[in-house]
């Protein structure tokens, strides 16, 4: 019995993270540009955080006893909107405004304009800082909220993110756990042939965090992933999550070319008849 | 005159400040003994974090420490913070203008003998270009005390410009500090050499020395770069009518650039910029480096009579 809940409950999810694919090929088609690649790949993951895992209210975005969720890639900047309208932050109508002149919906997450955003990021290698930060501050507060920071596994490239790394296992910062969207892909090409972070899991182990590796398209482990994490106690926790550029739309699978194009209508029109959704 | 390093009244200032405000959080990048926040260590150890030899995570930690409620204080040296993490001053800090006040030491060319690669002639620059920032380059150990006090009350990022050699303080205790509002440290009426931190001292000096030859010379003292007090400038133009810039940091992007703009755009009077030549500093003494750069009472006075006659 309690299995099939359990099933019904991550039906239901499969069925939201679908919803908010469609969003984000309706927003970026309507804005004529965006990051649809990098926001498919992470979608079942936002999905799970907003919906099933993390502590928030929309009612009252300041809560300051919220979870914090950091999106570091913040070109997968619809993948947020989507999630935070979806969840009830602004009008599900306003996703449409995303890119356009005088919306909160900037390019990347703009924190001031936008409820719901916790940081500002689009310049890549910043989010796990800042997730520090408020982790230390949780600390120092005496909070139980947890701080979930998704980085992209091209992002990992910059330097920063191993000074925050070091930092996070230094301060034993157990309330931090991060996603690594591990498409793949980056602008360039495969991330093994632009600038290879190889290995990846290991990496993360040598810098003093507990990982896991999972399927990122498999709401089930995810969620069972932040509930192992959530154990961890004097260590930051890192997702692996394997997943695919793109996913849920069959020509956008795994294509470099769509991390920063949007689809034109007639092929947001076959995105969204995939993804069982009408214009 | 009594001499005291900015750093070292920064120092004790976080300390006071630290009793006053328990949100006040200090940050550092492995250089605690030099910038003295090593004094806010001593006394609240649970508020402060070292970060290793990181300036970019320094102030991105920063950043989510302002965003949970906190009123972070990090500092370094002026070359490391702007310089090695402008783009987290830019975007994590800025742009979302969060609460994050940077304290960067050893800035200009009084650093000394560690010459070029420690020694910032361009951060005022960078910092004044960034949107929502302010900027304080106090002149003596008095100032600096305020401006660390008034930092914590601003809402929003803040950059405190700090020097590492001793320097003459110049206000008493009573000095009343305002940010954004340049201070008449002398009156004149035949030109007005305005200056900022260290070279307020000398901007004074100077006014001695051609006082001595008949010429009357206001110094004005712009601790806060921005907002800048475009009024006392303008002011100065209209009243005196030749205008001498005092920097250490270079002639370019600084407060020299800020007041040519100003007057400028209100008020069109011979403005002559001392300071670093558009050159990388070296290693020397920092009275050997000053009179070498041309940053001396003696250049800012041929400065003045050169603006005069024009």
């Amino acid at each position: 019995m309690e299995q099939t809940i359990e099933q019904e409950k991550i039906a239901r999810l499969e069925d939201k993270a679908r919803q908010i694919r469609a969003h984000i090929i309706k927003m970026t088609a309507a804005a004529g540009s965006g990051h649809p690649g990098g926001s498919l790949s992470a979608a079942d993951i936002v999905t799970a955080l907003y919906f099933h895992l993390l502590r928030i209210d929309p009612q009252n975005p300041a809560w300051p006893d919220r979870d914090r969720f950091i999106l570091s890639k913040g070109h997968a900047a619809p993948l947020l909107y989507a999630a935070l309208a979806e969840r009830g932050f602004f009008p599900v109508e306003e996703l449409l405004t995303l890119r356009k002149l005088g919306s909160r919906l900037q390019g990347h997450p703009d924190m001031k304009s936008l409820p719901g955003v916790e940081v500002s990021t689009g310049s890549l290698g910043q989010g796990l800082s800042a997730g520090n930060g408020m982790a230390l501050a949780a600390k120092l507060d005496g909070r139980d909220y947890r701080v979930f920071v998704l980085l992209g596994d091209g992002e990992i490239q910059e330097g920063m993110v191993w000074e925050a790394a070091m930092a996070a296992a230094h301060y034993r910062l157990d309330n931090v756990t991060a996603f690594l969207d591990y498409n793949g892909l980056q602008i360039d090409g495969p991330i093994t042939e632009v600038m290879s972070p190889e290995p990846v899991a290991d990496k993360w182990r040598a810098f003093g965090w507990d990982v896991q590796e999972i399927d990122g398209h498999d709401i089930g482990q995810i969620i069972k992933a932040v509930e192992a994490a959530r154990q961890v106690k004097g260590k930051p926790q890192m997702i692996v999550a394997k997943t695919c550029k793109g996913k849920g739309v069959s020509f956008m699978e795994n294509q470099v070319d769509w991390h920063g194009t949007a689809p034109k209508p007639e092929q947001a029109e076959k995105a969204l008849a995939e993804l069982r959704c009408e214009r | 005159m009594q001499k005291i390093a900015t750093r070292e009244a920064y120092g004790e200032a976080l300390v006071e400040l630290g009793r006053e405000n328990p949100d006040v959080v200090v940050l550092d990048a492995d250089l605690s003994k030099s910038t003295k926040t090593i004094n806010f260590k001593k006394h609240f150890p649970e508020r402060f974090f070292n970060m290793g030899i990181a300036e970019q995570n320094m102030l991105g930690t920063a950043a989510g420490l302002a965003a949970a409620g906190k009123i972070p204080f990090c500092s370094t040296f002026a070359v490391f913070a702007p310089g090695r993490s402008f783009d987290q001053l830019r975007n994590s800090i800025a742009y979302p203008k969060l609460n994050v006040k940077i304290g960067a030491s050893h800035a200009g060319i009084t650093v000394g003998e560690d010459g070029a690669t420690h020694q910032s002639v361009e951060d005022i620059a960078l910092v004044r270009a960034v949107p929502n920032m302010t900027v304080f380059v106090p002149a003596d150990a008095v100032e600096t005390k305020k401006v660390v006090m008034a930092a914590a009350e601003i809402k929003g990022p803040v950059y405190i410009r700090l020097g590492r050699a001793a320097v003459p303080v110049l206000h008493g205790e009573d000095f009343v500090f305002e940010p954004g509002k340049a201070v008449i440290m002398r009156e004149g009426g035949d030109a007005a050499i305005i200056a900022t931190g260290v070279m307020v001292a000398e901007a004074l000096a100077a006014a001695e020395e051609l006082s001595r030859e008949g010429i009357s010379v206001r110094v004005l003292n712009i601790h806060t770069i921005k907002p800048l007090d475009t009024e006392a400038i303008i002011s100065a133009a209209k009243e005196t009518g030749a205008i001498v810039t005092a920097e250490e940091h270079s002639v370019i992007g600084g407060l020299g650039s800020a007041v040519a703009e100003t007057v400028c755009e209100h008020y069109p009077v011979p403005v002559y910029r001392v300071g670093i030549p558009d050159v990388f500093g070296e290693s020397g003494k920092p009275g050997e480096l000053m009179e070498k750069y041309g940053l001396t009472a003696r250049h800012l006075a041929a400065a003045v009579r050169k603006a005069i006659r024009r």
